[in-house]
């Protein structure tokens, strides 16, 4: 089985963090490896880019699938451009962390872990706390974090996504 | 660290201990049990159960005995209070999320997680919440997943790792989600994934084709050898109601350890097939007859008697199966030579006999299995031990894995589960010339008078050769094997007189890598047409496997042994038996029909008693477990009787003993000197340029003999004979044949019209086209020259 092939970046990416580490041990790139090639596949690995970052790295293609189903960086199906995860965590829930995700849930028509129908915005998962604690409830979309929330700030941001 | 031994203390008692040592292996060796389920003696410490917690005083904590290094002075108590508060506390989470559906569980009644629940659970759950589900995997047709069963201990994921070498199962997810899985829908293509049976402490994984068909309690366990290639691998059979459950294995650290090969586990199942053979058949002009043995004795008796007046006993030919067991082949002789006939071959897939006369006594190893894991080189020629004798080749990978450097010549790039070091990929045409390139450059390497003379002048040396034989030189303890596919090499004579020649240049051994569970014992039982049991010269000369269908006899007899797939001509065997008078078939299968005259149907494995000699050349006996189907016997019996309806003398045994202890005694206790070069050829076959497309008539390991080709999972799996071409996209360019589906095969005496596969593990100007498959069986021979057209 020929595997998908990966492009020259991605290459020269996993290229400079397998000279990071000793010889025998290229698999220790794998991490670098997966999120380089997620980024260029729209935030999305497939199961072709997974075989073929193991056979770059000559690792057990088992391997790659377990560390790229163990991240939750990581993303192993297809999903929407803009990621969005809403923490729920203590101080969050306290804050109203839960009328936050209706709402956003409402606005989108999907449920947590889906995306829409246009690609546009995933909502990606209730967060366990991310140490924003003091701005609660809060909202990390794509990698930045929005805090203070309330129905009309999460509008203005989702709306402000392409 | 010194190695000298540490003293501990285990629940009061002191003992001794190794330095490094961990804990569970001092408990387990003094008896005292501590709860386990990830840890295995023959994997890698996980300590990712946690069940074999245990009280180290002065530890803050309970620690597992499974990763605990021992100390000196250590005090360690597997049953205080401390320890069994933790050990039940594990219990209690392991049991969180698994079922309760012991009653429907194949594990049932021989479940490491049922049996420490009787220790260590409690009898009602404080959980009461939802358990977690998880979806079934399909990972092929031998092993059965029930994977919420599955409580993570990892065994079968290590195992793929360090044993089978290859790693297809895996734990992804996390957390409340992590699932033990191929991830992708996938069929385990390891040749030891059977053993993630046994190792599996709970449920999850189980035997596909025993699946719901007995409970554990209900069978009765006995020894057995296994039959399938020459490792002879302990085995214990699971029989109720006088059949056949399933076959795991018998601990045997010197032949298998723990394992064994997916063969040798589910052959079982051509036992039970629905084609055996249950009643002696004649065949009439009108068709086939079911009649009693009595007839069917009679009628063999006076044909062979008719053969034998009219043609001459030297017109009689008998062909037997190399699985065959000693006592069957020795009596298969004694009866031959008993009617006056040396016409006996048990070496049905090879076609080159010129050296015979100055072989060694058989052709074994020569080396154990505990000796090849010592090996710092070897080179494979001709071979793919990892499908052909699983057992062997794990004991070499063992090798590998310590850092020694194996290389093999063959006419496929075998995936092999470790790393070689150095190949030649080359067809078979070109074999001899590879070989003889690395004896030529260890003869210069070594410096010394050049033995083999003037044959090898015309060699060039690539490279490889020069890296090959310094690695056979410079390695220490160092065997050549000669495989499956060296065996069935039309000049295996010079392949072997080469291979001698550079195991005794580099010190090292020359080892044989044969078909079936039993040539050594063929070879010393005398089921050659050369020697006599024991290896002494046969007074009566014989013919050799393949004059015996080219010279056309009279009468065949088959032990166990199918024309069109066990035999290296497979059209030729087919012809010289309808070319035949009289064809009697022993065999265990109704397929015999299509060749044979008369049909007379033998016990097989499990059903019969015999000894096999392995590859060591270790004999090994076993009983009858199971009675044969209908009004099968034995074959030691059959011959007994055919040799009584010659009218001969000393084929009277009152019981098995006897013959066993006559065979034992005839073959003595020879040991064979594989060393010496058997014959020096007064050329070599180097091949030359543009001889055309050769075949490589490659058996896989569940094509072998007649048994596995009739267990239906086997059958299932990847590694059975087909009927395709398979070549490598050069070559399908090459020839304009890269866009087609099915190619016209011309050999030398048929054409074929055949499905066409690419297949890059070919070597150029090869076409592998399997052995063993009865769609090219038409074919002829399992090498020579093909040419392939558009059809």
């Amino acid at each position: 089985m020929m595997s998908k092939r990966l492009s020259r970046h991605v290459k020269a990416e996993i290229d400079r963090w397998t000279a990071i580490f000793p010889a025998d041990q290229k698999q220790s790139a794998v991490l670098a490896a997966l999120r380089e090639a997620q980024h260029e596949n729209k935030g999305f690995l497939t199961r072709e880019l997974m075989d073929a970052v193991a056979d770059y790295l000559e690792m057990p293609r088992i391997a790659v699938y377990e560390v790229a189903s163990f991240y939750s960086m990581l993303e192993t199906e297809p999903c929407g451009r803009h990621s969005v995860s809403v923490c729920t965590n203590i101080s969050c829930m306290l804050r109203g962390a839960d009328d936050i995700v209706a709402h956003i849930e409402n606005k989108l028509g999907i449920k947590v872990g889906e995306s829409t129908g246009d690609d546009r915005i995933y909502l990606k998962q209730e967060e366990e706390c991310l140490a924003a604690c003091c701005g609660a409830p809060m909202m990390m979309v794509d990698h930045k974090y929005y805090e203070n929330l309330t129905p009309e700030i999460v509008d203005q941001v989702l709306d402000g996504l392409k | 660290m010194s190695d000298s031994p540490i003293k501990i203390e285990i629940d009061g008692r002191e003992v001794e201990a190794r330095p490094g040592q961990m804990l569970i292996e001092v408990t387990d060796r003094i008896g005292n049990y501590v709860p386990r389920f990830c840890y295995h003696d023959k994997l890698t410490v996980a300590a990712n159960c946690r069940m074999c917690l245990v009280e180290v005083e002065k530890a803050p904590k309970p620690l597992p005995a499974c990763a605990t290094p021992v100390m000196n002075g250590m005090k360690v108590h597997t049953r205080s209070e401390l320890a069994l508060d933790a050990q039940k506390s594990v219990m209690e989470f392991l049991l969180i999320n698994h079922p309760l559906d012991c009653p429907i569980c194949d594990q049932g009644g021989e479940c490491e997680l049922q049996d420490l629940a009787m220790g260590y659970g409690r009898d009602v759950s404080r959980y009461q919440e939802k358990k977690r589900v998880v979806q079934d995997k399909n990972i092929g047709p031998l092993v059965q997943t029930d994977m919420t069963r599955c409580i993570h201990c990892t065994r079968c994921v290590r195992f793929g790792e360090e044993i089978a070498g290859l790693r297809e199962l895996g734990a992804t997810g996390r957390s409340e989600f992590m699932e033990i899985g191929t991830y992708i829908e996938k069929s385990m293509a390891s040749e030891l994934s059977g053993n993630v049976i046994d190792l599996c402490p709970v449920g999850a994984l189980t035997s596909k084709p025993f699946r719901y068909t007995a409970r554990t309690w209900e069978m009765t366990q006995h020894n057995g050898i296994a039959s399938h290639d020459g490792a002879g691998s302990n085995i214990h059979f699971h029989v109720k109601d006088d059949r056949v459950k399933r076959v795991v294995p018998a601990e045997n650290e010197d032949i298998n350890e723990v394992w064994l090969s997916d063969r040798d586990r589910f052959s079982y199942e051509g036992l039970n097939s629905a084609e055996r053979l249950t009643v002696p058949m004649i065949r009439h002009e009108r068709g086939w007859q079911e009649v009693g043995w009595q007839t069917a004795l009679e009628h063999i008796a006076g044909k062979l008697r008719s053969v034998i007046e009219r043609h001459g006993a030297d017109k009689v030919g008998a062909l037997v199966s190399p699985s065959s067991t000693c006592e069957e082949l020795y009596l298969a002789q004694k009866f031959m030579r008993g009617i006056g006939s040396g016409n006996i071959d048990h070496r049905l897939r090879q076609t080159d006999f010129s050296d015979q006369d100055a072989a060694p006594a058989y052709p074994g190893l020569g080396l154990t299995f505990p000796g090849v894991e010592q090996l710092d080189a070897a080179l494979i020629v001709g071979g793919y031990p990892r499908k052909d004798q699983p057992i062997f080749n794990h004991r070499l990978r063992k090798a590998a894995l310590a850092g020694a450097r194996v290389m093999a010549i063959n006419p496929v790039d075998f995936s092999f589960n470790f790393d070689i070091a150095h190949k030649r990929i080359a067809s078979p045409a070109k074999l001899v010339r590879e070989l003889a390139a690395v004896l030529k450059a260890a003869v210069d390497n070594a410096g010394k008078d050049v033995a083999p003379g003037a044959l090898l002048n015309p060699i060039r040396l690539g490279a490889d050769h020069v890296s090959m034989a310094r690695e056979l030189i410079e390695a220490d303890r160092t065997a050549v094997f000669i495989g499956p596919l060296g065996l069935s090499h039309p000049q295996l004579s010079q392949l072997r007189f080469l291979a001698a020649t550079l195991a005794q240049r580099v010190s090292g051994t020359l080892g044989y890598l044969e078909y079936g569970a039993n040539s050594a014992g063929a070879w010393l039982a005398g089921a050659v047409p050369h020697r006599s049991p024991g290896m002494a010269h046969a007074g009566i000369p014989g013919l050799d496997a393949t004059a015996m269908l080219t010279r056309q006899l009279a009468a065949y007899l088959l032990l166990d042994a199918d024309p069109d797939l066990d035999f290296y001509d497979g059209k030729l065997a087919r012809e010289a038996l309808a070319g035949a008078e009289c064809v009697v078939a022993v065999t265990g299968y109704k397929r015999a029909a299509e060749y044979a005259d008369v049909l007379l149907p033998m016990a097989l494995y499990g059903e019969n008693p015999g000894s096999y000699l392995n590859m060591e050349g270790r004999r090994q006996g076993f009983d009858a477990v199971v009675p044969p189907p209908g009004s099968a016997r034995p074959a030691w019996k059959i011959i007994c009787s055919l040799a009584g309806g010659q009218g001969l003398s000393g084929f009277r045994y009152d019981e098995f003993g006897e013959v066993r202890a006559e065979t034992a005694e005839m073959m003595g206790e020879v040991e064979p000197d594989n060393a010496g070069a058997w014959s020096k050829p007064e050329t070599l076959s180097l091949g030359r340029e543009g001889e055309g497309l050769q075949r490589i008539g490659y058996v896989p390991m569940n094509s072998v003999d007649a048994l596995v080709r009739h267990a239906p999972a086997l059958q299932r799996t990847e590694d059975v004979a087909d009927d395709s071409v398979r070549i490598n996209r050069k070559t399908a360019r090459r020839l304009g044949l890269d866009e087609l589906e099915r190619v016209k095969v011309t050999g030398q005496s048929a054409e074929l019209l055949l499905p066409l596969k690419i297949d890059d593990a070919v070597a150029d100007d090869c076409a592998l086209i399997h052995g063993g498959h009865a769609g090219s069986a038409g074919l002829g021979p399992l090498s020579g020259q093909v040419s392939l057209d558009s059809a």
